[in-house]
């Protein structure tokens, strides 16, 4: 049996698969479509990629596109990447949630990836609100909206990962909204092609709980980095802490080793760890130090 | 005159930082060396600096393994030991040491050997090699090897120059010299037979067993959040890393640590997390989704008692029940629990193959006894450790959760073979996609929590029966107790005394059930409820007769098991 090629191997046959649970106009579809579009243009196949998601709508994701794929649990996408990364770094790893997913319970594995940068793509769903759970306020969700379980209206601050990641030094730092294909798509390949960690905060809409930050509103609120120096960290953190209209874009590039580099497995032979077999002769090394004085 | 034979028990005590570690380390090292059997064990508090730890050498003829309660020889390096350890202190016990590091109320209760420490180490040069000579009047009163302490003395202090070397050998010298002068005096009267099989053994702890034994299973990756006891796994794994070419990760906390070890197995990769309670309890929302997910993991899991941050230094058998039922929802797991160093090895290494295989969370239970016990052994039989990988090729069409009829699906892992694999933390049809189906997801509950356990139950190995199959009283131990209950037993001497050892805790073979049949069955552990005998209630319909507990934080010593077995016995 040969399996297809192109956009069209992405394409999942699975039976389970067909029946799609995101909302019709979902956000969702658009970065599927631009996820599809990226993994092809960068020539790569199914079984060379590692979705790994938490929980939630956009955690769904690797059951509508075929790859590799390990829907975890809420806020675990990251540390479960980084551990598929480096068992086999071969493996094109993307962790994907939304932004309750990433910033909420995830929020400590985010930052402490950041600091440990393996060579990971991490993708965050932000629509602003919580959708699974019917509508609640996300770490994104700006001040003033009010929800069923925010009647009073939200009054912390909204989380600006962008202006922490760059805080943090973070190896690669975007944000896209998913209404504009192609720039979305050229991110996403930069991010993949990024050798350390990429973070990419994709807007996207959600169209049953989410009735201010719509398609519309993001056109409207946002607006493109055309003539920004991502390796600039001082400029790309004054762009991050910009809030009306928000900047997109590659907000900051800083090439450094990856953790699958400096761990001391990979430093003198590549092989992925999977593919390694266990060293008895260092055993009787330490047995015979251990029989010794 | 006090006169020892055969059998001893040195107690060496302090405050944390003071060096105990170090007289420790010389004695054991070179009265192994010199022919002895030695074994180890330490007590300590949860501080940097201060409080009072004791570690207890014992030297033999034969070979030791259990805690003793009795002190023979006790050095004190500071005043508060003896308080500390009044009731291991007899009438026989010699005090060598100081007269400020003993309390006037025990001069009369114990046979005293004043010895000049601090003037001695000050003739040395410093008052810094007081512990060096301490430990060479020990290794003088055993006739130990003087070429050995200076030899260890090398290795150890080699990197800080000629002249530590020098001066410390100076003052083993000056110690070892003074032991002997104490034995001609007759002051005190040591025949221990030496053993020259014993001089090539190896010296291992709990703690370094179970990392070799996962290294030998073929673990190529650990992570962990550092957390007393289990924290010594993951330092001799991280020394080690580069020359083995694996991965060790101290990751921001528990979540995430088993989090990228469950990654890492879905890539293909041996993982294995070391934590204890405080840590597991974290890590019980990724065990359900190894559970659901049918993701390997293999965890390490060092006992200390709790509840919360209980007695953070100290040792227990309470966390059977949270291993047992940690994670939500019904999945099958497996706990083992090494009842001495070799199993710790053994075990850790199986625990790699049986969750490749049953692709199941495997629970390795040691504790802080364990860990940090240790005492020469013979050789481990690397032979022995068969990696045994059960890893698939992903072809077109691959089936993550195939229902299969012992509840086993093949297993493949990404990037190897064309297709691909979905592995999932939501109810899931074959391929690994989301299912909300009724009958689909009665056949995945079944799969999981009753056709694979059935499985692995069949397979699951029996427990050790040590004494006779016709001997009356069963003593029921699990664990890290097994050589305590055994001393305790030979101690008893009664041929209708037996001991039935599980270092295969769950699920159990139903054939073990033989075991108890017509018995008096007396369950000791180290735990407040009795919890593995409630385990057995549960599964055999068993009701032990009597239950021996424990739960202070401290071992159970060969005497306390000893006369509680009267008790209930004669």
């Amino acid at each position: 049996m040969n399996l297809p090629k192109g956009r069209e191997a992405f394409e999942p046959k699975r039976p389970g698969s067909k029946d799609v649970a995101w909302c019709p106009g979902c956000g969702n579809f658009g970065i599927r479509n631009i996820l599809i579009s990226a993994l092809t243009e960068l020539g790569l196949r199914p079984s060379q990629v590692a979705i790994i998601s938490g929980i939630g709508q956009a955690a769904k994701m690797p059951h509508y596109i075929n790859a590799n794929g390990y829907h975890t649990l809420h806020g675990r996408a990251i540390p479960i990447a980084t551990g598929v990364k480096v068992a086999n770094p071969e493996l094109t790893v993307i962790a994907e949630g939304g932004d309750g997913d990433m910033y909420a319970e995830g929020g400590n594995h985010l930052l402490h990836a950041i600091r440990r940068n393996p060579g990971i793509t991490v993708l965050i769903h932000d629509n602003q609100i919580y959708g699974l759970t019917k509508g609640q306020a996300s770490p994104t969700t700006m001040k003033g909206m009010k929800t069923p379980t925010q009647p009073w209206g939200v009054f912390e601050e909204p989380f600006n990962v962008i202006a922490l990641a760059i805080a943090l030094d973070a190896s690669f730092v975007a944000r896209t909204f998913m209404g504009y294909f192609r720039e979305s798509v050229e991110i996403i390949k930069k991010a993949i092609e990024h050798k350390g960690l990429a973070i990419v905060d994709i807007f996207h809409p959600c169209v049953s709980f989410n009735k201010v930050n719509t398609y519309a509103w993001y056109r409207e609120h946002t607006y493109w980095m055309d003539d920004h120096d991502p390796y600039d960290r001082e400029a790309a953190f004054k762009r991050a802490i910009e809030t009306d209209p928000l900047p997109l874009g590659v907000f900051y590039i800083n090439e450094k080793p990856t953790f699958e580099e400096l761990v001391p497995a990979y430093k003198r032979d590549k092989t992925p760890l999977w593919k390694r077999e266990p060293k008895v002769e260092e055993i009787k090394k330490i047995l015979d130090i251990k029989r010794r004085l | 005159m006090v006169e020892f034979q055969e059998d001893l028990s040195v107690v060496l005590g302090g405050a944390a930082g003071q060096g105990i570690q170090t007289v420790e380390e010389i004695l054991t090292r070179t009265l192994k060396f010199s022919g002895y059997n030695v074994y180890a064990n330490k007590e300590y508090m949860s501080r940097v600096r201060g409080g009072i730890n004791t570690t207890e050498i014992r030297v033999s003829s034969k070979r030791v393994r259990a805690f003793v309660k009795k002190i023979d020889i006790l050095i004190p390096f500071k005043r508060g030991v003896l308080p500390w350890v009044k009731d291991r202190i007899s009438e026989s016990t010699v005090v060598i040491g100081e007269k400020e590091n003993v309390e006037e109320e025990f001069l009369e209760k114990i046979h005293f050997i004043e010895v000049p420490l601090t003037k001695m180490a000050l003739d040395v040069g410093s008052q810094l090699y007081l512990n060096t000579i301490a430990a060479g009047i020990v290794v003088g009163i055993f006739r130990g090897e003087l070429s050995a302490v200076e030899e260890y003395l090398k290795e150890r202090f080699g990197s800080k120059g000629k002249n530590v070397v020098q001066k410390n050998i100076e003052a083993a010298k000056k110690g070892y010299e003074l032991g002997l002068k104490l034995l001609k005096e007759g002051a005190v009267k040591v025949e221990v037979q030496r053993k020259e099989k014993a001089r090539n053994e190896i010296l291992l702890s709990g703690a370094e067993a179970v990392a070799l034994g996962a290294l030998a299973g073929g673990m190529n990756f650990l992570s962990f959040y550092p957390m007393s006891p289990s924290t010594g796994v993951a330092v001799f794994a991280a020394q080690h890393a580069e020359d083995f070419g694996i991965v060790v990760e101290q990751a921001e906390d528990e979540i995430s640590a088993i989090n990228m070890a469950l990654g890492a197995w879905y890539a293909g990769v041996r993982a294995m997390v070391t934590t204890s309670g405080g840590g597991f309890a974290l890590m019980t929302e990724a065990l359900s989704l190894a559970g659901m997910a049918e993701n390997p993991i293999v965890i390490h899991l060092a006992q200390r008692p709790g509840p919360a941050t209980g007695l953070p230094t100290r040792t227990m058998q309470g966390d059977l029940n949270l291993a047992l039922h940690a994670g939500h929802g019904d999945f099958p797991r497996i706990i083992l629990a090494p009842g001495n160093i070799e199993e710790a090895f053994y075990l850790s290494a199986k625990a790699f193959n049986l969750a490749d295989r049953y692709q199941v969370p495997v629970i390795i239970l040691t504790d802080q006894y364990l860990v940090d016990t240790y005492y020469n052994l013979p050789e481990l039989e690397l032979d022995k450790v068969k990696v045994e990988k059960h890893i698939v090729e992903a072809k077109p069409g691959y089936r993550r959760y195939e229902l299969t009829g012992d509840g086993i699906s093949p297993r493949a892992i990404p990037g190897y073979g064309e297709d691909v694999v979905v592995a999932n933390g939501n109810e899931h049809d074959e391929w690994g996609d989301i299912t909300e189906d009724a009958e689909l997801t009665v056949r995945m509950q079944e799969k999981r929590a009753i056709r694979k356990l059935k499985t692995i139950k069949k397979n699951a190995p029996l427990p050790r029966l040590i004494g006779g199959e016709d001997a009356k009283y069963i003593i029921v131990a699990w664990g890290s107790t097994l050589h305590i209950v055994e001393e305790a037993i030979e101690k008893l001497g009664r041929d209708d005394v037996a001991l039935l050892h599980f270092s295969w805790l769950y699920p159990l073979n139903p054939e073990a059930k033989k075991f108890f049949e017509g018995k008096t069955i007396i369950a000791v552990e180290l735990n407040i409820t009795g919890q593995f005998a409630e385990l057995l209630r549960r599964e055999f319909g068993i009701e032990a007769h009597h239950r021996v507990l424990k739960y202070d934080g401290r071992p159970f010593s060969v005497e306390e098991i000893l006369g509680a077995l009267k008790g209930v016995i004669e």
